[in-house]
């Protein structure tokens, strides 16, 4: 019993911290250089999608079949959704804000509908299964296997926490948030405000489409109803509950939104009658909805806000 | 060629012309874009239809409908009470969310609000009717030729001139009225308003009513030609958002010329390639304004 705990609790975590890097992603875009991304689970869906596609073994239903090692199709989903992201950029990037948001939301739906639609691609309404697993030779052995995955996730989040920290203390972050504050002023300084937007906002992108790869592999399976508006929404509430702006509150808001998800879960399993089951998940949503907007109105800096980040030439 | 796609095009863009004056009034007086207002058209018809219900439980002749129309006088009755609720539900959020969020001046905050507001008010419109589709009526209406092949239904040709009707209302309204004028002056500078005595709030008051009768009116129309789904106002939001700037942000007439261009475009798509990428066609209109023009068709602002 004991030991079953400790193996859910690392699972959870490896889920929960998956959900830390896509978080992370969208802490680039929106807490750093203020763009808004309603299309959050499209960029992930590319990701999981093009990572599986280039992993799979053969199936006879798809396209596919090239076998390639788990990290090839990480990298090549990071950089999928990074073309995604610049192809979307370039068009409403230059627009008003609330363009950026009108035209992730109307991508994430195209590449939902191919998702569903283009059978012989995507494998249609049933997916993707048979994706390679990490450290597949120990998957007879739950505690191994779980822990490792684990520590694997843990590691990769790290290193996309560390390299996200440096950017940020860098003169580009400095520009990111110069744009995002005052764009006149950073402007007038010679900055090509548009530019340095578009590479934040691919980058964001690219650590999205990681983040989906990653998940892709650790779950072995997706569909395209995993990638419906309520992920984009999920992520969303984790940046904005942990503090946008922050990384270290991207990654733990990941992990507290991702816990009362799992929570409200397994509460909903226990003691809802399974005919109800359905009707009653759908209040799991609400729920999120209801903190975020909560958060939104009474904490708006969420757990652990942003710091204000200087030159490390000028800390005292 | 079959022009059938022209008839169903213009049906689909009658409810979409409606959603979209809610959502361009909104985002040009209030200057965001309401991610929420789907909700709006499939909470009023589901309050709509469980209204219909009651009316038609009191109603002495149950039966009765309009010469070859599927309904009668308690869904009318119904819809003007369902277009009040739905105007305060818009009107309640707004003081519960929106308004608080106002002034903080980040307008894109509001966006993530209203993100928020559509999956917690769709998913509970799921909790309390289920995942189920809906109807209004059993009755199957059989669609009469009208000339060139096409052929529609009594009722969509009904909604179609009360559609006409209410975009005919909405427009003097807008043009003629104290109140619109009021809230065309928001829309252009919401200071040099307020210090000529408009009275900002009441503007906003009025732009939710109004959005969120017409969403109603979209919602009942949907309804009585499909289905009433908890997903319909979610699945008409790009649509929504698309007609609404191929129309140009603030204008009632480019508003209903959107909708009806990308209804007929969608359904001109539906015929030539299927119905499987539908929700694309509202996409690729998108994409395609802003790439090229922005503003819109009748739009001045980028």
């Amino acid at each position: 019993m004991m030991l079953d705990i400790i193996i859910y609790l690392a699972f959870f975590l490896a889920i929960a911290l998956s959900y830390g890097i896509i978080c992370l992603g969208l802490n680039l875009q929106w807490g750093q250089t203020g763009l808004f991304n309603v299309g959050v689970a499209g960029f992930v869906a590319i990701g999981a999608y093009v990572s599986a596609l280039l992993t799979t073994p053969e199936a006879a239903q798809r396209f596919g079949g090239f076998d390639w090692p788990i990290w090839g199709g990480w990298i090549a989903g990071a950089l999928a959704a990074a073309l995604a992201s610049v192809l979307t950029g370039a068009v409403a990037l230059r627009l008003r804000a609330d363009y950026l948001a009108i035209s992730t939301f109307g991508i994430a739906t195209t590449i939902h509908l191919v998702a569903l639609n283009a059978e012989s691609l995507t494998g249609g309404p049933f997916g993707i299964a048979f994706i390679p697993r990490l450290f597949a030779g120990l998957e007879s052995e739950p505690m191994k296997f779980n822990f490792l995955n684990f520590l694997f996730v843990a590691a990769i989040s790290a290193g996309v926490y560390g390299g996200l920290e440096i950017l940020m203390r860098s003169p580009w972050g400095r520009v990111l948030r110069a744009i995002r504050e005052d764009e006149v002023a950073a402007v007038s300084l010679g900055k090509n405000a548009t530019s340095f937007r578009l590479q934040a906002f691919a980058l964001g992108g690219a650590i999205m489409g990681l983040g989906g790869a990653l998940q892709a592999h650790l779950i072995g399976f997706i569909a395209p109803e995993n990638y419906l508006p309520t992920l984009t929404f999920q992520v969303w509430a984790m940046l904005i509950i942990g503090g946008s702006g922050n990384n270290r509150g991207a990654l733990l808001g990941a992990v507290a939104v991702w816990g009362l998800w799992s929570l409200s879960g397994a509460v909903l399993s226990g003691f809802v009658p399974a005919e109800h089951q359905a009707r009653v998940a759908a209040l799991r949503i609400v729920l999120i909805g209801v903190v975020l907007a909560g958060v939104l109105l009474v904490r708006p800096r969420g757990i652990l806000g942003e710091k204000i980040l200087v030159s490390r030439f000028l800390r005292e | 060629m079959n022009l059938q796609f022209l008839a169903d095009g213009l049906v689909m863009g009658a409810m979409i012309g409606l959603g979209a004056i809610g959502v361009t009034l909104t985002y040009a007086i209030l200057r965001f874009a309401n991610f929420a207002h789907g909700e709006f058209i499939a909470w009023g018809a589901y309050i709509a239809l469980a209204l219909t219900g009651v009316v038609g439980a009191i109603a002495v002749d149950k039966s009765s409908t309009f010469g070859s129309l599927s309904f009668g006088w308690p869904i009318i009755l119904a819809a003007a009470v369902a277009a009040v609720l739905t105007g305060g539900l818009a009107v309640a959020l707004d003081l519960c969310l929106f308004s608080r969020l106002r002034n903080r001046g980040n307008a894109i905050v509001m966006v993530i609000a209203s993100f928020g507001a559509s999956l917690a008010l769709r998913n509970l419109l799921e909790f309390l009717f289920t995942s189920q589709p809906a109807y209004f009526s059993q009755k199957i209406q059989m669609a009469i030729p009208i000339g060139a092949g096409i052929r529609i239904t009594p009722d969509q040709l009904f909604l179609l001139g009360l559609t006409m009707v209410l975009f005919i209302l909405v427009d003097s309204f807008m043009v003629h009225s104290a109140s619109g004028r009021a809230m065309r002056a928001v829309a252009e500078n919401p200071t040099l308003a307020k210090i000529s005595g408009v009275n900002v709030d009441k503007v906003i008051r009025t732009t939710w009513m109004l959005g969120g009768a017409l969403a109603c009116a979209a919602g009942i129309m949907v309804g009585l030609t499909v289905q009433v789904r908890p997903y319909m106002g979610f699945d008409l939001l790009l649509p929504l958002f698309a007609a609404a700037i191929l129309g140009g942000i603030g204008s009632v007439r480019g508003a209903v010329a959107g909708g009806l261009i990308v209804g007929i475009s969608e359904a001109l798509a539906v015929r030539l390639v299927g119905a499987d990428y539908r929700a694309a066609i509202a996409f690729l209109i998108l994409v395609t304004v802003l790439m090229f023009r922005p503003a819109g068709l009748f739009g001045v602002r980028p």
